[in-house]
């Protein structure tokens, strides 16, 4: 099975084939680790990381509030720019408005840098579809265009690939068997991608800031190839979902300290380039014609939905990726979307209002937290799975028999009285398979359980069958309470019952 | 001043000798646990799994459990981490919602009761082992308990407190996750007790019983002789032997 054709599979299945795969889990824990690293010294060089978290939350939070007015704001200053803005409420939309222009322009080659926008839209094929030759010019999504594939990773598409996995595929297109040497390896490919950026038609960007107040895209990269697409083609197309917006040049510093950080931890980007507009007279490079095509495809379904408007802050960085100890061992692919990693689960399900449609990926997770305490702008990746799940539940499309397994929960559950009684039944029920307090048996539901551990068993006594003895032996050992302490327990009592917030 | 024990079903059932190394030590600063038998489970498994009418169901024994209670107790991070999502859960109906508000203000993990409200840092303990220190996800990141352990450990006697190698990471339990996918889940706690193993220590130390089970039960699949264990056993344990 091809990996980036896994429709039809299940989670569990693109999973097992990834945890199959040593090489893409040696290669993804390698990088995921390096960039885990780098966010935390740069974050820890640069101090009050907290207080930066928050203020790119409340950036994120405001603009995403009136989005409508900054949206108009920024379509109307990049057309007094000269720029011509589309808005594109599907995916098929913009794919049309991408292959009108490029029919109009007589197309025969377009140079990308990377766009996950244009991933999500499967650019490419419409565009190859049309006889326009695409070539990506960020070095791992060349990587993954040569391999056939799709990007495992928001940030670093080839995440998944060694390097003797990469001089192999670089080897067919050189045809000439080139050394595992990184430096060897990007050589080949800029001296390739030079030829192509002279050639192109059309340029096309992704972008990742929009700044509203001037009609302004804002683009980072380390390369050099985005400059390359946005200055040498005579044509620039710039695919942006619509929640890209910032408001100001200002924020930008706010979002320019945060991203790099978190994605790379780098303090930034080696190019950050801010684009506003086609060539001018006075300019000596640039795109004649200029094109920015907005896309919300499901984004503004989120609007207005209390548990899912924050998503539309995330700033992709990647960093909830590098934190996710799922991600780790079962990399993107698994994931089975466009984005992939704690993001992904979220986005994919979210942005597809058809639930019957969603798969288990919100499943696919241990709920650690682990992103939200990654992410830039404090996006509750973890509490949005919960609801993800309790939506599929609520309407009836829960697993079967977690179904039943959770109304029997409910009614043991429910009353002490009865719980006790299964507790009484579960420790006659182990006998059968308790040896030395353990079980190890792997039939039925220990299956999954004990193929990886022992389980414990029941204790012979619970703790609610040893209290009322322990209660009496503990009583009557009991030390006085030292009034400092106890005057400390009645002032949080007051403070609690004034209103105050609690201990947290 | 009402201090009730919320034993949390997981050590009610499986690891009763929790709740017992608790109660015994909060007696040693004039504490009387109270325990209220009409307690069962947070109602976590089904929260988390999506089924929150049933996760109301059973969490509305909890709420029942405590109410005239003025600091509830437990010993798992995770299970006090849901009783701050009751005002989520409860949300559509005004007088169990401020029910779940006046429960959350009042709950404690272990840790952070006997640290922040006793003003105990060191028990006087004594434990001459190896030890490490796995911190539980929802403990450490949602409640943000992380130096309350810290400190009680550094005071112990006789303890070296070994580093945990990528110790923020989680073990891999996840709840129904451990079951529903059990490979991911299979290849997270195979990390996670390489790590303890990595460490050399003879002692794992945590403060939640699920992933303690859950990184003790691979150590034992595989044979590994660690003792795994909740902080208040260690320190009780501790303070007993001194």
């Amino acid at each position: 099975m091809s990996k980036t054709d896994m429709k039809g599979t299940t989670v569990k299945g693109r999973a097992e084939l990834a945890l199959n795969d040593d090489f893409l889990r040696k290669a993804v824990k390698f990088t995921t680790e390096r960039l885990r690293d780098g966010k935390r010294k740069a974050s820890d060089d640069l101090g009050n990381w907290e207080e930066w978290r928050e203020r790119g939350r409340q950036i994120r939070l405001h603009t995403i509030a009136h989005l409508d007015y900054y949206l108009n704001q920024f379509a109307n200053q990049a057309r007094l720019n000269g720029v011509h803005v589309h808005f594109a409420d599907t995916a098929e939309d913009a794919v049309k408005i991408t292959l009108a222009i490029a029919e109009r322009k007589q197309a025969l080659s377009v140079v990308k840098s990377k766009s996950m926008v244009t991933e999500e839209l499967h650019l490419n094929q419409a565009l190859e579809s049309i006889g326009v030759d695409v070539v990506e010019s960020d070095l791992g999504e060349y990587i993954i265009q040569l391999a056939g594939e799709t990007p495992s990773h928001i940030i670093i598409p080839a995440i998944h690939k060694n390097r003797y996995q990469i001089a192999d595929l670089l080897s067919k297109e050189a045809g000439e068997t080139l050394p595992p040497d990184t430096a060897i390896l990007a050589g080949f490919v800029r001296k390739k991608l030079r030829e192509k950026f002279l050639e192109a038609d059309i340029g096309m960007t992704g972008c990742n800031f929009a700044i509203a107040e001037t009609g302004s895209m804002v683009l980072f990269e380390n390369e050099g190839n985005a400059r390359m697409v946005s200055t040498v083609p005579s044509t620039q197309i710039t695919l942006m979902g619509m929640e890209r917006i910032i408001p100001s040049w200002s924020d930008l510093e706010v979002m320019a300290t945060l991203l790099p950080r978190s994605a790379t931890g780098q303090k930034l980007t080696v190019y950050m380039s801010g684009i506003t507009g086609p060539r001018r007279q006075e300019d000596g490079d640039g795109p004649d014609e200029m094109h920015i095509i907005i896309l919300d495809n499901g984004r503004s379904l989120q609007l207005g939905d209390p548990e899912f408007q924050e998503l539309l802050n995330c700033i992709r960085c990647g960093a909830c990726l590098n934190a996710c100890p799922v991600y780790r061992h079962i990399g993107g692919h698994a994931y089975g979307g466009t984005y992939s990693g704690p993001i992904g689960a979220v986005l994919t399900p979210a942005l597809n209002k058809n639930i019957d449609q969603w798969d288990d990926i919100a499943s696919a997770s241990t709920l650690c937290g682990a992103c939200y305490e990654a992410c830039p702008v404090k996006i509750p990746l973890h509490d949005m799975l919960i609801y993800l799940r309790r939506r599929k539940v609520e309407r009836g499309l829960g697993d079967k028999m977690e179904s039943i397994g959770m109304r029997g929960f409910a009614a043991i559950m429910s009353n002490s009285k009865r719980y006790e009684n299964a507790l009484k039944v579960g420790k006659l029920a182990q006998r059968l398979v308790v040896k030395d307090g353990e079980i190890t048996s792997k039939l039925g539901p220990l299956k999954g359980w004990n193929n990886y551990r022992v389980a414990p068993s029941l204790a012979k006594q619970s703790f609610r069958d040893q209290w009322g003895t322990m209660e009496e032996e503990i009583r009557h050992g009991l030390q006085e309470i030292d009034p400092l302490v106890s005057n400390r327990m009645e002032e949080i009592v007051r403070n609690r019952e004034a209103g105050g917030k609690g201990h947290d | 001043m009402k201090v009730s024990m919320f034993i949390t079903c997981i050590s009610d059932a499986v690891y009763p000798r929790i709740g017992e190394a608790m109660a015994r030590l909060l007696a040693k600063y004039g504490v009387a646990l109270h325990f209220p038998t009409i307690q069962t489970c947070c109602g976590q498994p089904a929260f988390n799994s999506g089924y929150w009418e049933e996760a109301r169901a059973s969490a509305k024994t909890i709420l029942e459990a405590f109410e005239d209670s003025d600091f509830v107790i437990a010993p798992s991070g995770s299970c006090i981490g849901m009783i701050h999502h009751y005002p989520k859960l409860f949300e559509d109906d005004p007088i169990l919602l401020a029910k779940a508000e006046g429960l959350r203000k009042k709950s404690y993990e272990f840790t952070q009761f006997l640290v922040n409200v006793l003003g105990v840092t060191d028990v006087g303990a004594t434990f001459p082992h190896k030890v490490t220190y796995h911190p539980s996800c929802h403990g450490s990141r949602i409640l943000g308990v992380k130096e309350e352990p810290m400190m009680l450990m550094r005071n112990v006697k006789g303890m070296e407190l070994i580093p945990l190698p990528f110790a923020e990471d989680c073990c891999g339990f996840g709840g129904t996750f451990a079951v529903k996918m059990s490979d991911i889940s299979g290849a997270m706690v195979n990390e996670k007790a390489d790590h303890v193993l990595e460490s050399e220590a003879e002692v794992l130390v945590g403060l939640d019983m699920a992933c303690l089970m859950n990184i003790a039960g691979n150590l034992r699949y595989r044979n590994k002789p660690i003792r795994v264990m909740h902080l208040a056993e260690l320190l009780f344990e501790g303070v007993e032997h001194a």
